[in-house]
């Protein structure tokens, strides 16, 4: 299994990579105008796509060079793309009512990696991996899903919502490519298409709300209660 | 002879999207979506019969029917008619809407689709695509109406539900990680696989999976605490979606979690996988009686009904043993039928009344003496009272849960149930009686409006009074495939 045999230039660039994942989604916790957590997703998408094709190369998964040419393409370019269209057409470029200062989110983010790590390091040991890649790829996974969801809680502009859903889905791709290389291809393929149907679907309701409800903002969105 | 059948079904859902997306013309939409809905029923009702216990797969294994499964469809297919039938009489009051008719009818032939699609995965991601896809559609559904509130409804509904699914693809991603120390880096990954490798693999792992995958499925099912969603989306989407998210939406996402329950049976985490069902169904009920004592919107009761049904029928599948999943599967068939009674009888009110605050709608026998003794009848009946069918089943899930480990959760549940009963019954007297409203309801109601509630309380009538053998029989084959007995 790729995790158990790695040389430690592998386990060394692989390192990194997730690292620079992780560190990419605190520049979207420390900054509040939207262009910038548009960049950083895309800018963590190909990182992702260049694990994924570090993977395929080192355990000889030639169809994950495949995936992060899809990768790439699909989640770097092609979905900033979405988001940045409808940034523009919302005129609605940064976070007006975030609950807390970047400051204190991005200590709030580093508190759920430790809290992630905590929990990696403990399911290594009983599974005798601690020290394995697998721990990293764990943290990262479990980390970028917590961030996601900090994102969802703490910003209430509905492209931000989208962004934190894509976090969370970039925190199981990229921890994917480490733990289950050989996952079936079909299965990522059409994971990476049914994105791309999701934010274009967020993307018309975006546009439905801002004009039939006139705002874009969750924390305005109040009709609903009981 | 089963494949060709599936296939045939999902050809003629797919024919009657495409036809009333092209054709552009509401008349011909409502008319193929409502043979399509026709030959679906009678299709699943083929495969009900041919289809072996124990399952077969096709396509190199990614596509599986098992008595499971085709039971979810065959509930589908019912409510997917009785919507149909209704939605010819309820999407014409929407005078400002027609235009766009012929669009809502491809969306609700595509829902029905991909509630077609669900359970014949036998691929564990791709059933997470499936449902994933149910949930794109049926936003749109949700939104048709693009009111203020519907877009509202559409959007937590999507927001909520994409990140519980986040959870469960987590939780995919790992069991299938847990599976690569069994049978190496890469292998099958199907529920016969993944029930291979649970007797092998980490017992903390797969329960860490379980939890993320219970919680993701869990959301889309509505229990509590993440079934925030649910009442927002079926209020305010148009009746008849309402009736198919709560009669065959919830139900096939229940499927999941049942499936990767059953992967779980005979490992040392069997017990605290069914406890966390338990628990969940059990915080359902608590939620839902709750709000639905202090209710004010029509709409909003039935779904909160929704979420205790859900509630139940976790219990019965956590409760386990042959009574608890037959009692369970029974019920998603008693639900399914009366909960769209209840949603239609709603639509027809809300109209009629033209509100949807419970405090508008008054003296509905009065003004409305079939369809209105049609929808009370429902009303007894969704709250389990005799001598419908929910009270059978409800009854056999109890029994079920006293034979099960987590006794408690049985006084629990019949506590709760007479609370909703209780509370439900007396905003449906408050309908019924009370004042006499100021303005009497000018609406006449047609055949087709009251014509899928009748159906369907004859259906839970026969249901609850007798119990027929051949489906006690055929339900207590699924229960020992699931490994209940």
């Amino acid at each position: 299994m790729l995790i158990f045999h790695l040389d430690p230039v592998a386990q060394a660039l692989f390192s990194l990579l997730v690292i620079v994942a992780l560190i990419l989604s605190f520049v979207m916790l420390g900054s509040h105008w939207i262009r910038n957590h548009i960049a950083a997703f895309a800018a963590e998408s190909w990182v992702i796509a260049a694990l994924s094709a570090a993977v395929g190369v080192y355990g000889h998964y030639p169809e994950l060079v495949f995936i992060a040419a899809l990768t790439a393409l699909f989640r770097g370019t092609l979905l900033p793309y979405l988001l940045l269209r409808i940034v523009q057409d919302l005129k609605q470029n940064r976070e007006f009512t975030p609950l807390l200062q970047p400051s204190s989110s991005m200590v709030l983010g580093a508190t759920l990696v430790v809290l992630s790590y905590a929990l990696a390091h403990r399911l290594g040991v009983r599974m005798r991996l601690a020290d394995s890649i697998a721990v990293l790829a764990l943290t990262a996974m479990f980390a970028l899903k917590l961030i996601g969801f900090l994102m969802l809680v703490l910003r209430a502009e509905a492209v931000s919502s989208i962004l934190g859903l894509l976090v969370i889905e970039n925190g199981i791709f990229l921890g994917s490519q480490i733990l289950v290389p050989g996952m079936p291809l079909l299965l990522e393929m059409v994971i990476l298409f049914d994105l791309l149907i999701i934010v274009s679907t967020f993307g018309m309701l975006i546009h439905f709300l801002h004009k039939e409800v006139g705002t874009t903002s969750s924390r305005e969105l109040t009709r609903l209660v009981g | 002879m089963i494949w060709p059948v599936l296939y045939a079904i999902w050809a003629v859902t797919f024919a009657a999207v495409g036809g009333s997306w092209i054709s552009r013309r509401a008349r011909l939409a409502e008319a193929l979506n409502l043979v399509a809905a026709t030959v679906d029923f009678v299709l699943v009702c083929v495969l009900l019969a041919a289809t072996p216990a124990q399952g077969a797969t096709a396509w190199h294994g990614y596509l599986l029917l098992d008595g499971f499964g085709v039971w979810v469809m065959f509930c589908l297919a019912i409510v997917y008619l009785l919507a149909s039938i209704y939605a010819i009489g309820y999407m014409r009051w929407m005078h400002g809407e027609q235009a766009r008719l012929h669009r809502f009818y491809a969306l609700f032939a595509a829902f029905a689709l991909t509630m077609f699609l669900a359970p014949a995965q036998n691929n564990p991601g791709l059933y997470w695509i499936a449902i994933d896809l149910t949930t794109i559609v049926s936003a749109f559904l949700v939104g048709f109406q693009r009111a203020p509130e519907s877009i509202e409804a559409a959007w937590k509904y999507i927001v909520i539900v994409s990140a519980g699914l986040g959870l469960a693809l987590l939780g995919t991603v790992l069991f299938y990680w847990a599976g690569t120390f069994v049978l190496g880096p890469v292998y099958d990954m199907t529920w016969t696989s993944f029930g291979t490798i649970t007797p092998k693999a980490e017992p903390v792992l797969l329960l860490l999976s379980f939890l993320l995958v219970l919680v993701g499925y869990g959301t889309k099912v509505g229990l509590a605490p993440m079934h925030t969603w649910l009442p927002d989306a079926h209020s305010e989407g148009p009746a008849p979606v309402s009736a198919m998210l709560s009669g065959a939406l919830l139900n096939c996402a229940m499927l999941g979690i049942v499936r990767y329950l059953v992967v779980l049976r005979n490992t040392s985490i069997e017990a605290t996988a069914s406890t966390a069902l338990v628990v969940l169904g059990a915080f359902s009920l608590l939620v839902a009686a709750l709000f639905i004592t202090r209710q004010v919107i029509v709409k909003r009761l039935a779904a909160y009904s929704s979420v205790e049904h859900m509630g139940v029928i976790a219990l019965g599948f956590g409760f386990g043993g042959p009574l608890g999943v037959i009692g369970a599967l029974y019920h998603m068939l008693n639900h399914s039928l009366t909960k769209s009674l209840v949603f239609f009888g709603a639509g027809n009110m809300m109209h009629a009344f033209e509100s949807k605050d419970m405090g508008r709608i008054r003296r509905v026998l009065r003004f409305f003496p079939r369809s209105g003794a049609i929808w009370l009848a429902g009303a007894v009946a969704i709250t389990g009272a005799p001598p419908f069918g929910l009270f059978l089943s409800e009854l056999t899930i109890l029994r079920g849960g006293m034979a099960s480990s987590n006794t408690w959760a049985v006084w629990w549940m019949g506590a709760l149930l007479i609370v909703i009963f209780i509370g439900f019954l007396s905003k449906f007297r408050g309908m019924f009686f009370g004042p006499r409203p100021e303005h009497a309801p000018q609406l006449r109601l047609r055949a087709v409006h009251v014509l899928p509630m009748a159906l369907a309380l004859a259906a839970i009538l026969l249901l609850g009074l007798w119990w027929l053998p051949p489906v006690w029989q055929h339900l207590a084959g699924i229960a020992a495939q699931l490994g209940g007995v």
